[in-house]
């Protein structure tokens, strides 16, 4: 058995900022099934939010009401408050730890407009803002090698919970195939995202839904799993992203026709409508066959930029589009589609990191959860583009110190160590001895097929049941299907086997809490239920799995300085 | 239809690798890390390697492409196909395989451990951000974009024959903190990067540039850490003095004077040195290298007679 004072398991922007305040008092192990800064943080390009005012004056009164109209009024607005104030006193402190920021004309971070703010409060590091942070934090965890212990390249199964208590985490190593159980006084999950359950996603193939997952196995809710964000600008096919910049620099968006559509859906923002806008009015378009031959393609066109232009301010977007699909944005429009890229939903917190499993807040003791597979809920029903880092860095310190803390008061509770390690050793088993004729990689594209197509960009009550119908079908054939690498060294199919399972059980209680919410609200959008309602669902979904399979209940919001309103831009 | 040469290896199989041949219709669009995939989901499900990102910034799918390293996500399946219609895909290099195309990438963190990666300023933080000019930014730009992929780690020459060189994504990483004017050990770093297996133990091959999938482009940086060293006087070290006569020979006849500047670099006196230039000699001789310092392609020469110069301005 390895034991630890506090395990964290992921090394993105939320568990690495974790892992550095608990490791100034007690030892911590880093689990992550990717070398750390391989992790999926490392993606975002765009910025990081904070009203530091560093080109306009700004305040946190005002990034509180973005954030919360942003959210469509579903955001827990005692988090938010402190979220964004903490923000500035955050960015500061990574600068301090050496993270390379772009700088204004007087050297301090530089700052630009994104969606949704009203004021230029992105501080960015070219267009790779996400990378330049985590490498930071790697380089703080490098420098506190002596009490942060790595485990890269290691899986977490499950959870080890005893009642109301955590008291470790069941792992294997990727390498050599060897089930341990890790002992700790506090866990924190930072296990990111999980979009890999739809066919186009801008995610990494690591969001998988394993953390929140084996928190739903262990009996505790997921929360608002229904809030996904599409992002409008992902590349046909890939999904990967293509940033809001190219919009920003004047990029129009055509249909099939050549028309720039969105003069119908926003005519005075046209292409620069917020995200959920632009997404819906791009899956209509395609919806009603005007996608460019007939497919599902939208134009990203960006020729009347010229070359001079493009080559100036766009020249990573030229070469993604090069690289990924053979396409020259000078000489031809990228085709694009709506593309999932944000979870707003996960395990529920509180405000300070801490697992809740229940709308009466109880703690589930010794166990936290920050950055993107947490629920706060500081982005309501539809999160502001670079809020999401300001989320993982923020709650990522706070879980951090809370786990440190509590730690301090307790020590390790016994675990019954044979017992765990046998359930997993079961899983593995399982897979290598069933022989039965379905293809997990089937499995797997039918899943991400029905759940873009049914639980998309538009859901309405008879998709989301076929949908769900779908998936708990994949979930039987699941059970029947045939690995072909027994071996125990770095088997990659085996552990995507297990991840599949962990996506089937996810967009099962994504489109179950969607099915349940009749209304239209940020992210989720009801055709059937086009309006937004707040008498009956101003509230947070909890879904639990209990022995008769789902339940859902609910959680109030928490409103202290912004009543409810129409959501215009 | 191409047919993937692809270069396996599974411990607990067999001792040694073999290559196994798959032959795959490579559509429209996809990349390389597409091919591999559908490789893996309908071919051979064994087949091992490392992925996550597909958007060249996580860099864990570097491999070997046709004898190069590259990331396999940033590349178009069908601009790999050579002429007979084969990808060859194998591990990088440099490095030990655990299984296929997955190699064990310790060496390659070791040697980052080893710059000190970590910003070691030496006034206490301010309240807000400490100062830093877009120039200032600028000098760090470039370094900052590298995504610790080893593509550059994979086809360093000097890497080949000598362990202890620290290689360049270290290096390239070693320069993002030499040059960033938040730093307070400057000095130090220099003084420890000239020391043997760093900056001066690179031949100029400047294959990482070719390498390197992001504008970190390594020997670029390793000549700006050599600029810093010389600034700071830094030249009591092989590397530093070789680089002082060289421009004296380049300067004075307007070509190399080969057999002068080994001598002159390890220090006329220095017998020790001298002798130990011999195995270096001798064992990149075996390998089917040129003598360290001198580029095999003669192109370059001009090259480096004009980072020379550089370095002396
Ligand atoms: C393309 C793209 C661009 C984005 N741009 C922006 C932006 O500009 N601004 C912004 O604010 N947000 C942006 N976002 C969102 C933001 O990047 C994420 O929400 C945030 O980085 C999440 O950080 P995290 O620390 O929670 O998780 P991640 O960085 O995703 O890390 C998850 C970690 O968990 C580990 N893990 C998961 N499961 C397991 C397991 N079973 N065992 C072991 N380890 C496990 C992984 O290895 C990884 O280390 C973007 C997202 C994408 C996809
Ligand atoms: S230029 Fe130097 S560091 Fe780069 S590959 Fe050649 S020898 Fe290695
Ligand atoms: S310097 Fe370039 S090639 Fe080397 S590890 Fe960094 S990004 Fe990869
Ligand atoms: S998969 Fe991340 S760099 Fe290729």
């Amino acid at each position: 058995m390895i034991k630890h004072d506090v395990v964290i398991v992921g090394s993105g922007l939320a568990g690495m900022r974790a892992a550095l305040e608990v490791c100034k008092d007690l030892d911590v192990a880093v689990l992550s099934k990717v070398y750390p800064t391989r992790s999926h943080s490392g993606a975002a390009q765009g910025g990081i939010a904070a009203s530091l005012g560093n080109s306009e004056p700004d305040s946190w009164e005002e990034h509180f009401y973005d954030t919360v109209k942003g959210g469509d009024f579903l955001n827990d607005q005692d988090a938010v408050e402190e979220f964004v104030k903490a923000a500035p006193s955050v960015i500061y402190e990574l600068e301090h730890l050496g993270c390379v920021f772009s700088r204004t004309p007087n050297g301090k971070i530089a700052q630009r407009s994104f969606g949704g703010h009203s004021k230029p409060r992105a501080c960015f590091s070219a267009d790779r803002t996400g990378h330049a942070i985590l490498h930071a934090l790697h380089e703080q965890l490098l420098k506190s090698a002596k009490s942060v212990k790595i485990y890269s390249e290691w899986y977490m199964h499950s959870l080890i919970l005893d009642g109301d208590r955590c008291n470790g985490i069941v792992v294997s190593d990727i390498r050599t195939g060897a089930v341990e159980v890790m002992q700790a006084r506090a866990v924190i999950f930072a296990t990111g995202g999980y979009g890999r359950v739809f066919n186009i996603t801008s995610n990494a193939f690591a969001g998988t839904a394993d953390g929140v997952m084996s928190a739903y196995r262990a009996g505790i809710p997921i929360e608002d799993a229904e809030f996904v964000q599409y992002h409008p600008s992902g590349l046909y096919r890939q999904g990967i992203l293509f940033s809001e910049a190219a919009r920003g620099e004047g990029g129009y968006l055509l249909n099939g026709k050549g028309e720039r559509f969105m003069e119908k859906y926003a005519p005075s923002r046209m292409e620069l409508a917020p995200r959920d806008i632009v997404a819906r009015a791009e899956q209509s378009e395609m919806d009603a066959g005007r996608g460019v031959d007939g497919k599902d393609i939208i134009h990203l066109d960006l020729r009347h930029l010229g070359k001079a232009r493009i080559m100036e301010r766009l020249p990573q977007i030229r070469q993604l589009g090069i690289d990924f699909i053979g396409v020259d944005c000078i000489t031809d429009p990228l085709p694009i589609q709506p593309t999932a890229h944000y979870s707003m939903g996960g395990i529920p917190v509180d405000k300070f990191g801490q697992v809740i499993s229940d709308a009466e807040g109880t703690p589930v003791k010794g166990f936290f959860a920050a950055g993107e597979c947490a629920c706060v809920s500081v982005h309501g029903a539809n999160r502001l583009g670079t809020n999401s880092l300001l989320d993982a860095v923020v709650f990522g310190e706070r879980a951090g110190k809370v786990a440190l803390e509590y730690a301090k008061t307790v020590g390790h509770a016994p675990v019954n160590e044979s017992h765990e390690k046998t359930k997993v050793l079961e899983l593995f088993e399982e897979i290598f001895q069933q022989d039965g004729g379905e293809c997990y990689n089937d499995i797997r594209n039918e899943m991400k097929t029905i759940m873009t197509e049914n639980c998309g960009v538009f859901r309405d009550a008879d998709r989301l049941k076929v949908c769900i119908e779908t998936i708990q079908n994949l979930r039987q054939r699941y059970k029947k299907g045939k690995v072909t690498d027994k071996g125990k060294v770095f088997n990659t199919e085996v552990y995507e086997i297990i991840e599949l399972g962990n996506m089937l059980g996810m967009a099962e209680v994504i489109a179950t809490a969607a099915l349940a919410r009749n209304e239209s609200r940020g992210g989720h959008h009801r055709t059937d239920f086009p309006k937004r309602d707040d008498q009956n669902f101003l509230k947070h979904s909890l879904v639990y799995l209990t022995d008769d399979g789902m339940e859902i209940k609910y959680k109030p919001v928490v409103i202290t300085k912004h009543q409810p309103a129409e959501r215009t831009y | 239809m191409a047919t993937f040469r692809i270069k396996r290896y599974n411990p607990e199989k067999q001792a040694e690798s073999y290559y196994e041949e798959f032959e795959l219709d490579i559509k429209h669009g996809m990349t390389l890390l597409d091919c591999m995939n559908e490789i893996k989901w309908t071919l051979d499900g064994s087949f091992t390697y490392r992925m996550s990102c597909r958007s060249a910034i996580c860099g864990s799918c570097a491999v070997k492409a046709n004898g190069h390293s590259l990331l396999a996500c940033q590349r178009q399946g069908a601009h790999l196909v050579k002429d007979d219609d084969t990808i060859v895909l194998e591990p990088l290099g440099n490095m030990k395989p655990i299984k296929d195309l997955a190699v064990d990438f310790k060496p390659f963190w070791d040697k980052i451990d080893k710059i000190n990666p970590y910003l070691q300023p030496n006034e206490k933080a301010p309240k807000e951000e400490r100062k830093q000019s877009p120039e200032q930014f600028r000098l760090i730009d470039d370094s900052s974009t590298c995504i610790m992929c080893g593509a550059c780690y994979s086809d360093c020459n000097v890497l080949e024959v000598d362990d202890n060189f620290l290689g360049p994504a270290a290096l390239a990483k070693a320069q993002r903190f030499v040059q960033d004017s938040r730093d307070g050990k400057t000095l130090e770093r220099v003084r420890d990067l000239s020391k043997p297996g760093g900056i001066w133990d690179c031949t100029h091959c400047a294959e990482c540039v070719e390498r390197c999938p992001k504008p970190a482009q390594p020997f670029h940086r390793i000549k700006e850490i050599m600029t810093v060293a010389l600034d700071q006087g830094v030249t009591n070290n092989n590397g530093a003095r070789h680089a002082l006569s060289f421009t004296k020979s380049v300067k004075s006849s307007g070509s190399l004077n080969e057999n002068i500047i080994p001598v002159e670099s390890v220090g006329i006196f220095n017998i020790k040195g001298l002798f130990d230039l011999l195995p270096v000699g001798l064992r990149m001789f075996f390998k089917g290298k040129n003598p360290p310092i001198f580029h095999k392609s003669i192109d370059d020469v001009e090259d480096v007679k004009r980072i020379y110069m550089e370095l002396d301005e």
